[in-house]
């Protein structure tokens, strides 16, 4: 850990020192590929700690591919490719030698659909990431408990932790797979549109959770909902056609956006 | 006529042949299993069950020794061939998508296609001549062969049933491929799979051809893994050749006792591996 620590640091020039204090990850002249569909083109961007920074755009804009990226699940799908470097807390996820299961263990992620394993029973959900991750000499138990608080569930559930996690509504579901991926610790939480298959007042607990979240853990939300994006994010990036066409927080973008494109998805003229 | 009248004549039509078609493929099936429990039904007693062959052309003993042998065949066949099934399955579904996959796969839909006669052959062979002796393990050698491309087969179709996001959802935990397979996928895929060892297990006990040149059959209760063995397709097969109106009643029987057995058996399976959740339909 120390030698990491080390090495990251060293690898970088002194000004950009200051920053890898405040920011949580930064992407270089990020490009990613879909056999020969260049879905990234020339992402760099710096995303902070402890806040929740939303990914905005029309469909088909690689922002979901870009989060992907954040976790090295991009290169699972037979003919991906990324080039550049995504540095966490200062070191690149892409070096050889990264073992990406690893990263994925700093690095959590919800999807779009809530996906909880349906053989499993919700407190075996939970405790999923820790049993099959190998890490053993935890007290369950506790991480399940605490896991499912954090998520806003535990209340809803307590009493029926043996059953199907399958069986629980889909905000439910949402949450129970929101507690899965904080029950490994992770440092980021990647959610890929995580809102999209709920009703609204599922939605509404969800960004209330991811609110909360934030305080312990980076969070970056892919959205095509651009309400919810001024809702709950501190810093919005807006992509087009797989470039990052304006990035800031997320007041100034809304309501004064530097790009034209800009102004005119979110007024929704296109998109 | 309206075009709508004509049309719901035609859905009539189209419908009640499809319903014939049902009828005349159950033709068959119903009919064997009347005949088989109408003239076998009479043979079963307890001394039928619990007693081996008596001599020839005196009537009286039973099947028992091929029961058992059956059994024996079963579970030594399952050893052998449900985890080189299951393993391939996993290769093809997870692992195959290339050319060495594909090649793969081809090969197993041969096997899978292959007379069981020359399977027998070949393990007589391979086995029976190496051995210097007829068989079990020559019998289970040949019907795992037969079992194995099923099984890799079903194995394979059910693991491509289960939905990418389980996998996506194992996987950006931390979890590494190879125990994403094993806890999560397959225990997911785990009906589907229990369905095609089962479809395996009623295919390999009614093979009669390569235990004919494997375990040879025999008179006795089982001896040994190296010596011959009797099996119920095999007792039903020499039954049906001896020129007596007992030995035919008897193999009625015995043809009866298998189908039960498989029965049976599949019944079991299926209370053991019963899901613990019902998944919601979504």
């Amino acid at each position: 850990m120390m030698l990491e620590e080390l090495r990251s640091v060293s690898d970088v020039t002194p000004q950009m020192r200051e920053s890898t204090e405040k920011y949580k990850i930064e992407t270089k002249n990020l490009n990613a590929w879909f056999d020969n569909n260049h879905v990234l083109k020339d992402i760099s961007m710096m995303i902070r700690e402890n806040v929740i920074t939303a990914i905005i755009g029309p469909s088909g804009c690689g922002k979901s591919t870009l989060i992907r990226c954040f976790n090295r699940m991009h290169g699972l799908v037979p003919g991906a490719r990324v080039s550049g470097e995504v540095l966490l807390d200062g070191s690149n996820i892409y070096d050889r030698g990264v073992d990406p299961v690893l990263v994925r263990r700093r690095v959590g992620m919800v999807f779009q659909k809530p996906n909880p394993f349906p053989t499993m029973s919700v407190f075996d959900n939970v405790a999923a990431g820790l049993k099959l991750g190998g890490n053993h000499g935890y007290r369950l138990d506790e991480v399940v408990r605490r896991s499912l608080e954090q998520a806003g569930l535990w209340d809803e559930v307590k009493t029926d932790l043996n059953k199907s996690g399958a069986s629980l509504s889909g905000g439910q579901q949402q949450r129970l797979c929101i507690a899965r991926a904080l029950a490994v610790e992770p440092e980021v939480i990647l959610m890929d549109e995580p809102c999209s298959a709920l009703d609204p007042i599922a939605t509404a607990k969800i960004e209330q959770l991811m609110i909360a979240l934030k305080e312990r853990y980076t969070v970056i939300i892919v959205t095509h909902n651009m309400q919810q994006a001024a809702r709950v994010s501190d810093f919005t990036a807006f992509m087009y056609l797989g470039k990052l066409i304006e990035y800031g927080e997320t007041i100034q973008l809304f309501r004064n956006p530097k790009e034209e494109l800009t102004e005119r998805y979110i007024t929704g003229k296109f998109g | 006529m309206t075009s709508y009248a004509i049309r719901r004549l035609k859905d009539r039509l189209a419908f009640s042949l499809c319903l014939l078609c049902v009828a005349i493929a159950i033709v068959p099936l119903g009919s064997i299993l009347l005949e088989v429990t109408g003239n076998g039904i009479s043979a079963l007693s307890v001394e039928f069950l619990t007693h081996p062959p008596g001599a020839v052309g005196q009537g009286g003993g039973g099947v028992a020794n091929a029961i058992q042998g059956t059994l024996i065949l079963i579970g030594l066949t399952c050893l052998i061939g449900v985890p080189l099934g299951v393993m391939s399955g996993i290769f093809l579904a997870e692992f195959g998508d290339s050319e060495f996959g594909a090649a793969i796969r081809f090969l197993n839909e041969v096997l899978m296609q292959f007379p069981s006669i020359v399977v027998g052959i070949f393990v007589y062979l391979l086995v029976v001549l190496a051995l210097g002796s007829f068989s079990a393990i020559a019998g289970a050698v040949a019907l795992s062969i037969i079992m194995m491309p099923i099984v890799a087969r079903t194995t394979e179709e059910s693991l491509k049933l289960v939905p990418n996001s389980i996998r996506e959802a194992a996987m950006a935990l931390g979890v590494r491929r190879w125990r994403t397979t094993m806890s999560v996928v397959l225990s997911t895929a785990k009906s589907g799979i229990v369905t095609g060892i089962m479809l395996s297990i009623a295919r390999i006990s009614g093979e009669t051809a390569p235990l004919i040149m494997t375990i040879l059959g025999s008179q006795w209760f089982f001896a040994g893994f190296k010596q011959p063995m009797d099996a119920l397709p095999l007792r039903v097969w020499r039954l049906a050749l001896l020129p007596y109106d007992y030995a035919h009643q008897q193999g009625w029987g015995a043809a009866l006792v298998l189908i039960l057995l498989v029965l049976v058996l599949n019944v079991i399976v299926r209370l053991a591996t019963r899901r613990r959740y019902r998944s919601r339909a979504r």
